[in-house]
Order: structure tokens, then sequence, then C-alpha cells
């Protein structure tokens, strides 16, 4: 034990204070905790971390090495081979069941805090202006990225360093995709974002704001003028409670509030333009990342926030660091309970919930209990309903694109390597599986990248 | 040069209502009647809709007609000729379901006739008769008569205070002509919810199809936020990418009346901070 240390927990700004505000929660480690912590790493282990648990497989032993050499450049060099944003996924991946979850250590001891170094690697590279130039020759050829999320900036940065022409387009005036309009400020600061962002402007990739592909250009267009066509436009639509009351006044979905907070920056309203009606006391309905960034940004802005989810506290599926700091900031959990039903005192505006207690029962698909009905209810008194319960793939290219195949859900069907029905259009990310993590996107847009070099090597 | 986004004409129609032309080629080439376009008037605005009055894709102009009533409009109005707008994103929404129908009637109030005027060309073009009804709250406040009779065969006025044309409002024109043994193929009504409701109120039954174009408060316009939904025929339906138009006969018009009055008190929030400016 002594010779593998404690793992480094990073610092955090005191709860009573940070939930007073949208500043970073989590601080970036310093360079001695970086070179220590890396350090940690044992010689000769066989690196699952890499090959099972991360989904773009970053060459985690080799940035640690490096990083514990002092040598963060090459840190650098070697991290960006395989993610080309480490200041994101080094904030929002799920480390503790990916890179972590796989870790060595873990059986011995403590995993190393793998994420919290490939955020200091990643920064650091930021704020020195280290670029690391590409290297390999113009193909001339045309790719066009549909959507800036997780899954488009892996593909494009991918496209751009094998030398070929990328033009990304964004249907909002801020690229990023969920980053941008999902994840918040006190997450992932919009700065970083920014700066990532100049990154793939500065590997040649062309940016376009304000186009919605589907009606502004069509597929078919798109086919004129590139040699392919990648689809990373993610989950969108949201899915709904469908219980009497969801439609009152007063109940958002988890991507209205969120997209009004970070992305039109509601918070800042009356010098944003963009509105936000924060209650008194907030329910949040689900547990998963996107209900925990809703559920905290609420506590913001000032309200009494309780989660509300029909499983237990050992099922929450958000980052267990996302359910920590949730909890550590004062937001309250009421477990095994589910909406049926919203009601309203002036017909307008909800006023309370009618919850349908739970219990467990046998486990489904996924291994945990599966949530079944009591037949007893209680009801919650709120003045609003943020309801974060999942999506489904983006509707607006499929349909706008009859020959594009979806399956049942509206997820574009792919091959293995990305291939959809229409030749020479590409999907990757949630659009493919429906709904996953910012990194599984990543992976998609790495894969589906080499496919489109393959492809496009034929012609 | 006209660089894209910028403001290439705007006219004030009547008081407080303006018609504007912009510079919008990949809109222009692509829009289709029906379609709207989002609107973010300064890199703090709303994301607001504006449904597409007229375009030309050759040129590369859309044109809008909004009337002045919240924090965005009013900034809008603040753009002059040559200034350029932050963000516009579209054509959005499905296009009108438009075919030969035989007659059709089209009612539209306020500042829902110039967005019902490309609907009504394109009924006309496919060789419909179109027999508009339009009304305002007075005769000053009337706009598009002329349009709106180079594309209909038969154009029925009303004003709220009779000023002009029939006194009250577009439904008891629409009665009239029912009532007058007019039979219809088909209708469409683009106004103010209370209005799309009470025609939709009055023609079921009596006019087998029937759209309204719906003016719910969006925020993403393409399908992600669910701000926009409606319920219709027992569906909850996004109307940025299921509609804009729905089959008035299956609009739950309660529920629409109730999440337009979402944010009253912020629009008053916001409109005093921009007086308090001293911007307006």
């Amino acid at each position: 034990m002594s010779k593998i240390g404690h793992r480094l927990e990073p610092k955090t700004r005191p709860p009573e204070i940070r939930k007073k505000d949208f500043e970073e929660v989590e601080l970036t480690i310093s360079p001695e905790e970086a070179i220590k912590e890396a350090s940690r790493d044992i010689k000769f282990c066989a690196a699952p971390c890499s090959f099972r648990g991360c989904p773009v497989n970053v060459n985690i032993p080799g940035f640690l090495k490096k990083v514990s050499e002092g040598d963060f450049k090459e840190a650098y060099k070697i991290l960006i081979q395989n993610t080309p944003v480490p200041s994101i996924t080094g904030r929002v991946c799920q480390q503790e069941i990916q890179c972590e979850g796989q870790c060595v250590l873990r059986r011995v001891g403590e995993p190393i805090a793998i994420g919290a170094v490939e955020r200091f690697v990643g920064d650091w590279a930021l704020e020195n202006n280290i670029e690391i130039p590409v290297t390999s020759e113009k193909k001339h050829k045309k790719v066009a990225v549909v959507g800036s999320g997780p899954s488009g900036i892996v593909a494009a940065a991918d496209l751009a360093r094998m030398g070929y022409d990328v033009t990304m387009y964004e249907a909002f005036h801020i690229p990023g995709g969920v980053l941008a309009y999902g994840i918040p400020e006190f997450r992932l600061p919009k700065r970083i974002l920014r700066k990532e962002f100049e990154r793939l402007q500065n590997l040649g990739v062309n940016i376009e704001l304000g186009v919605v592909v589907g009606t502004t250009y069509t597929i078919p267009e798109l086919l004129k003028d590139y040699n392919a066509v990648f689809l990373g436009v993610g989950a969108g639509r949201p899915i709904f409670l469908n219980v009497p009351g969801e439609n009152l006044a007063g109940i958002y979905t988890a991507n209205e509030f969120l997209t009004r907070v970070n992305l039109m920056k509601a918070y800042m309203f009356p010098e944003y333009d963009t509105p936000i009606h924060v209650g008194k006391k907030v329910a949040v309905i689900g547990a998963g990342n996107t209900a925990m960034d809703a559920a905290r940004s609420a506590l913001r802005l000032g309200a009494d926030v309780y989660v509300i989810y029909r499983r237990g506290r050992n099922e929450v599926s958000a980052r267990a660091v996302e359910f920590k700091h949730a909890e550590e900031e004062g937001v309250k959990f009421i477990f095994w309970a589910a909406p049926v039903e919203f009601e309203s005192n002036d017909g307008i505006n909800v006023s309370s919930i009618k919850l349908m207690k739970m219990k467990p029962g046998e486990p489904d698909r996924s291994g945990r209990p599966r949530p079944v009905p009591t037949g007893e209810t209680f009801n919650f008194d709120t003045d609003m309903v943020i309801t974060a319960i999942g999506f489904y793939p983006n509707p607006l290219i499929p349909q706008m694109t009859p020959d594009l195949k979806v399956d049942d859900h509206g997820r574009v069907v792919v091959d293995i390597e990305g291939r959809t029905s229409i030749p020479r259009v590409y999907a990757g990310g949630d659009i493919v599986t429906g709904e996953s993590t910012v990194i599984e996107a990543m992976g998609w847009g790495r894969r589906v990248a080499r496919t489109i070099d393959k492809d496009l090597q034929k012609i | 040069m006209i660089k894209e986004r910028q403001i290439i004409y705007k006219k004030e129609l009547a008081t407080n209502i303006y018609e504007m032309l912009i510079e919008a080629p990949k809109v222009a080439r692509a829009a289709h009647a029906g379609q709207f376009v989002l609107i973010m008037v300064d890199e703090k605005g709303e994301r607001v809709p504006m449904t597409l009055v007229d375009w030309n894709p050759e040129v590369g102009w859309i044109k809008i007609v909004y009337q002045e009533v919240g924090t965005s409009t009013i900034k809008l109005s603040m753009k002059k000729v040559g200034d350029e707008i932050y963000y516009i994103a579209g054509p959005l929404g499905h296009p009108s379901r438009v075919s030969k129908f035989g007659n059709v009637l089209m009612v539209g109030g306020g500042v829902g006739i110039p967005a019902l005027y490309p609907i009504a060309r394109e009924l006309k073009r496919l060789g419909n008769r179109v027999i508009t009804v339009i009304g305002a709250k007075t005769s000053n406040a009337l706009i598009y008569e002329k349009e709106m009779s180079e594309v209909s065969d038969e154009v029925y006025i009303t004003t709220d205070n009779g000023s002009k044309g029939i006194k009250g409002f577009t439904v008891d024109a629409v009665k009239l002509l029912l009532n007058n043994g007019e039979k219809f193929d088909a209708v469409w009504a683009v106004g103010p919810a209370l209005m799309m409701k009470a025609v939709a109120e009055v023609t079921n039954g009596k006019i087998p199809v029937s759209y309204s174009s719906l003016n719910s408060i969006m925020v993403c316009g393409v399908g992600m936020c669910g701000a926009c939904r409606v319920t219709v025929g027992n569906k909850t339906l996004l109307t940025c990418v299921d509609g804009p138009e729905f089959d008035s006969y299956q609009v739950n018009w309660k529920e629409l009346t109730i999440r337009l009055q979402a944010y009253k008190k912020e629009e008053m929030i916001s409109l005093e901070m921009l007086k308090g400016a001293g911007k307006v």
C-alpha cells in the first residue's frame, strides 16, 4: 500500500460558496500533484484502462509516464492522438466505470486519478498554447461533419489531421452540441470549449454556424459538394413521461431548462434576453447526469431542489462525483417515487405532483432492480418541475431524408464501421446509439473517421 | 456588396408593425410556404421564430413581418438598413401541405396575415379558388390587404371597431360565409391562438381539411428542447419539427393558450430593463 500511495482527490470549491455561482466546482490539479499522482502508476501493467476502459483507447500508461517525468508536452502529444480534447474528456468522462474502473491499482488500493491528470495536461497545453502541427499530406477531398458535439469534434479533428478538407455544420450560434447547451459552466467552462474549437480551426476545420442540415442543406445536396458526409447530430428529442398535466406551465424538459441556462445564458437574465422561470421548490425527475446538471443549475438559481427518482440510491446513473457534489451542495433526493400526475391550482402553473411509491422488483436488463408501483401515492408540492428521463435521437435529419434507414426508435442504422444506408453518408454517436456518454460518442467519431478514410482511399 | 444577414430594407407598415428584407441566401434557396426562421438580434438575444413571408432564391433575400411586442422585436426594430442580424437559421418546420383542393378559405389576423400570404399564393398557383378573410383591430392596423388581394379570388375584411369592412372578428365573417352556403374543401388560419381556436370551432364538421400555424414559445427550433410542445390528437408533438402547421381540429387549444402565458412576468421585467437602459 505504501508503495502505491493514496489516490489524489482534486480540490473542490466549498459547497456553500460554489452553490451560489456558476464557476467551476473542481479545480485543476497542480503540476506537482500531477507528477506525484502519475508516478503512482506501476510498471508493466497490462493497461486494461486503455484497452477495455477507454472508448477511444487513450494510451494511458504512456501519457502518465511522461507526466511523471514532468514532460507535459509529450504527455499532451500522446493524449491527443486519441482524444483531441483532453481538457473536456478529463472533465466529463465517467472515469469510475471506464479507465479508473479498470485500473489495476483498484485491486490493491486506490485507482489513479486518471481523469484529473488528463485534465491537467489538457489545461496546461491550452494555457501554454501548445500546438501540435499536422504533418499529413493534403488529400484534396472534402468531408462534411454535421453536428459539432462530441462525435463531430473527434471525427473532424481526426479527418483534418489525415489531410481532408473538413467543414463542420452546426445549427446553433455556438459550437459544441451538448457540451455547449447541456453541460453547465460549473462543470465545463465555456472558455475551455471556445479554446478547443479555436484549436480545431487551427487544424483547418471550417465551422459554419446556423446551418440546419436537413432543411438549409439536404443530405443529397451535401453529397454533391462533399466526398463524404458524417452525421453526428446526437440524441435530441426529449422523452416525455406521458402523464396527465405534463404540459402545464412551469414544467420543463432538462434540455429546455439547460439550453436556456447554458446556451442562452438565462442565468444572466435580464442582461441576456432569454428568461427562465425559477421556482422556489423545484422537482427534478430522473437521476442521470442530465438530471444532476439540471438540479445543480436550479440550486444555483436560488431554488430548493429535490431529485425524484423511481429507483434507489444505489441505482443512480450519474457520474459518482456529480451525485456526491449535488448532495454536498444541498440537493435533496427522494428515492423510489415516480410521477403519475401533475396538478395545478390556477389551471396554468404546476403546483404539485402526485407521486407513486415504488419498490424494488426483479432485476431488469440493466441488472438493476426494476421499480414496481406499490399502489400507494403521495403529493409533493412544487412550483417548477424539470423532467430528465432521457432522449430519443434527433428526428430532424431522418424526417427530411427518406432514404436514410432508421430503426423503430428513430436511430440511424449503420454497419459496424458507421456506414448508413446511403452511400458516402456515415453516422456515429447518439444518433446511432440512442443515448450514451460523451466519450462513447467520441469513440464513434474516431471509428467512423477511419472508415471514411478507408473508403475515400479507394476512390 | 451585401453581406449575409444584413438588413436590406425596412418599412413600418402600421403602428409598431414592420416589414424587413434580410440577406439570407442559404435560407432563401431552400424556403417553402409555411416555414419559418429563428433569429437572434444580437448575441445576448432570444431565439425568436419568424414565419417566412416571402423570399427570393435567385437574389438571396428573405422577408419577415413582425409586431413590436417585447424586448426582442423592439431590439430588431432598432436595427437599421445595412445593420447585421447576429444569427438566422432555417428554413425550419414542414412546408404547408398545399395541393389542389378546389375551394380554399384563408383566415388571417394581425401579423398572421403576411404569414398567410405565401400559403395563399401557393394555393392560388396550384389552381385553387382562394377566398380570404383578414382582420385587424382597426383599419389603420390592417396590413397586407393588397398582397392578399393579388393572390385571392375574394377578400373579406373585418375590424374590431368597424372602421373598415365587417365590424367584428374574422370568425364572424367566416360564420357569415358558411351561413350563406359557401362550401370549402380546406381552410388555413394564421393569427392569434384565440382566433385560430375560434375558426377551428366554427369550421369543424363543415370544412374537411383545416390547418393552423401555431405560435408556441420556442427555444431551440430543431426538436431537442421541447419548449414548443403541443398536444395534437392526444399526442405530444413539437411545433418546430412536427409543425408549425397542425390539424386545427386536433389541437389542444386550451393547453397552447396556457403555455403561451408562461413568461408574462419575465417579459415585463425584460422590457422594463430595456426601457431603463434608455434604449427605447
